[in-house]
């Protein structure tokens, strides 16, 4: 839910989403056996879930604003991450940022988080709007990193946001609860899927896509160092990977009346049950 | 011998079963130096010489708590600079990966997030793909940065009498630009928290309504565990959001998962799918979580559940 007060202060802000493109969920994952990475070849590539939850809280955002409110997404990420921004466009983001090299291959987070940060230094942006996590990285450290790359304040994990003038308040998700965590702008905010329910695109959002602006830059064009980026900049590196033992088959049977007592007699035997 | 900073997880001085764990293994790579933020440092005191911390860093003053992450990036990373410890460990919760990742990016670092094992060169075991595929990696530059996933490897006490340091911290000003406002506890009474929990019994929209979720709380009491959520049940509002298990909730691997009424959604299965031992009732034999269960029952939640309960009374009389 987003709640705008304070009318008269409303000035008008620009967003910028970050959106990844990842292996649709329901694919089966896996590690290319030459150098221990995604095949994300593999399967087919959709727009990460919560990024979409992102999208819409700009959009949002951006219709209670009113005026002159821009939303802007950019995603790093091979030539086929076009069709990821071109689904954000249609659903009603105002212009897409691709930024695209063959020198970002094997990127890291730490290394994401710097390239991020590079491009977002070529577009103005009050707020920046990122999913809490990736379903393939599923590592949830993009956002914080980039506040911290940007040095501006950290409202990650909301599943609420307030913005009152230039004032954002968001109900922080904790371990055993919430927080609400209050900054002025600008912020990092990433986003957990309790906050919204996204829009679908329609025709007229797909047609309107064709015609936004598109910008593509090159790791030249943002002026990030190339030794902090792709497989040789990375941070971390994969030793070994493989295949876990497959689940062997479990004991599954219809309940005739003993379901309940054969279910404590397997957890009395694995010795569940004191 | 290096030391080994280790980023205390507690509750107003209790310490967290995932920040046992990693004084455990901390002992095995080298000394231990707890960093301790945060209120409560009298109660935390025993817990830290039962698990052999040798230093215990005492971070003074509510910077860290008034303002999420940053300022403890900063505790962190001028500990990294005057120290030189050999690696950073801090638990895998929602603040702590977020700290890793941060204090990774401040020092030059790479991060390892979900680790469930470290072997003596510091080479991490993650599994990846819910569970399909084990990962071993490391990080190759800077003081490596490494979020732990709680339940990993068993705690250990080894008792020490750790000298106490107290540490100012001296945020800059870009640390403190979010404020906390608020804290509220949602997570329900007296039952172990989800993170921490051996046995978590998890109900879905298969209950039927917040009544019917009493069934899966009495179960729950009745094994000594930590009570999970699908998302259906937290949007229903029948048990609060903070007991979410999934990709957008918490993520838990407890030697036992009791999974009542849930269809098994690829987002819920991402919070659980690495739980030791899977038992599932469904009353749809076609639910995709029997695809992981150990042991499951195609049956009604509403009868399976209570004769259940009844059976454990018996034999325990
Ligand atoms: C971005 C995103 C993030 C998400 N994150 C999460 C997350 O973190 N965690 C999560 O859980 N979900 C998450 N979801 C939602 C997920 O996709 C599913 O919708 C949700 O997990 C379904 O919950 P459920 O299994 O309780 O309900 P359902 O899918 O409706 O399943 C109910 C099950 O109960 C069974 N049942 C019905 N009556 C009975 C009975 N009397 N006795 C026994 N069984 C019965 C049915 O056969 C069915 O299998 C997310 C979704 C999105 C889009
Ligand atoms: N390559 C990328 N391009 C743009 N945004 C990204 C990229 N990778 C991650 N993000 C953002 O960071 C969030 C968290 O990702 P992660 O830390 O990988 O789990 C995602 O939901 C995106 O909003």
């Amino acid at each position: 839910m987003l709640l705008v007060g304070n009318i008269e202060r409303m000035e008008p802000l620009s967003i910028v989403v970050c959106i990844k493109q990842v292996p649709d969920s329901w694919a089966e994952k896996s590690l290319r056996p030459r150098d221990l990475r995604l095949d994300r070849d593999a399967a087919d590539a959709v727009l990460n879930e919560l990024d979409e939850y992102a999208v819409e809280e700009a959009l949002r955002l951006q219709e209670s604003r009113g005026g002159e409110t821009t939303v802007t997404v950019l995603s790093m990420g091979p030539a086929r991450t076009a069709e990821t921004l071109r689904k954000a466009l249609s659903m009603g983001a105002g212009a897409a940022i691709h930024l695209v090299d063959d020198g970002l291959e094997g990127t890291d987070a730490v290394g994401t988080s710097y390239a991020l940060a590079q491009a977002l230094a070529t577009v103005p942006y009050d707020m920046v709007i990122l999913g809490s996590e990736s379903t393939d990285a599923r590592m949830s450290v993009v956002p914080a990193m980039l506040a911290e790359r940007l040095g501006v304040a950290q409202l990650t994990h909301a599943r609420k946001v307030t913005l009152d003038g230039t004032t954002v308040t968001i109900e922080r998700v904790t371990d055993d609860g919430y927080a609400t965590v209050r900054a002025e702008l600008p912020a990092v905010v990433s986003v957990v899927e309790k906050i919204n329910e996204p829009r679908y695109p329609n025709f007229k959002g797909i047609m309107a896509a064709k015609k936004r602006p598109f910008t593509t830059l090159a790791l030249a064009e943002i002026g990030a160092e190339a030794a902090q980026l792709g497989l040789a900049g990375a941070g971390t590196e994969v030793v070994e990977a493989t295949k876990a033992p497959a689940r062997s088959a479990g004991d599954i049977s219809d309940d005739d009346g003993t379901g309940g007592a054969r279910l404590a007699a397997f957890l009395v035997a694995k010795g569940f049950v004191s | 011998m290096s030391a080994v900073l280790v980023l205390i997880d507690h509750h107003d001085g209790v310490l967290s079963k995932g920040s046992l764990e990693l004084l455990t293994k901390a002992r095995e790579l080298g000394e231990v130096s707890a960093v301790f933020c945060g209120a409560g440092i009298e109660v935390a005191r025993p817990a830290l010489a039962e698990y052999g911390a040798a230093t215990v860093f005492v971070v003074e003053g509510d910077a860290t708590d008034r303002h999420p992450v940053a300022p403890t990036v900063g505790v962190l990373a001028a500990l990294v600079e005057a120290h030189a410890p050999a690696v950073v460990l801090v638990v895998a919760t929602i603040e702590g990966r977020e700290v890793a990742g941060r204090l990774a990016v401040r020092l030059g670092s790479g991060v390892i997030t979900d680790a469930v094992g470290i072997d003596a060169d510091l080479v991490c075991d993650q599994q990846v793909f819910g569970g399909s595929t084990l990962v071993r990696s490391r990080v190759k530059r800077g003081t490596p940065v490494i979020a732990v996933r709680p339940n990993s490897w068993p705690a250990a006490p080894s008792p020490s009498t750790p000298a106490e340091v107290t540490v100012q911290p001296a945020p800059a000003a870009s640390d403190v630009l979010a404020t906390v406002v608020e804290r509220v506890r949602e997570a329900a009474g007296d039952r172990p928290d989800l993170a921490d929990a051996t046995i978590v019994v998890s109900g879905g929209r298969g209950l039927g309504n917040a009544e019917g979720f009493g069934l899966v709380e009495a179960l729950a009491d009745r094994l000594g565990a930590a009570v999970g959520a699908s998302r259906a049940v937290t949007d229903a509002g029948w048990y609060p959001h903070a007991a979410q298990v999934g990709q957008t909730g918490r993520t838990v691997s407890p030697s036992l998962y009791v999974a009542v009424g849930i269809s098994g959604a690829i987002q819920h299965r991402a919070g659980m799918q690495t739980s030791k031992t899977i038992v599932v009732v469904n009353k749809d034999r076609e639910a995709p979580l029997f695809e992981l269960a150990d042991f499951g029952i195609v049956g009604d939640a509403h009868t399976v559940i209570p004769a259940l309960l009844a059976e454990l009374d018996r034999l325990s009389t």
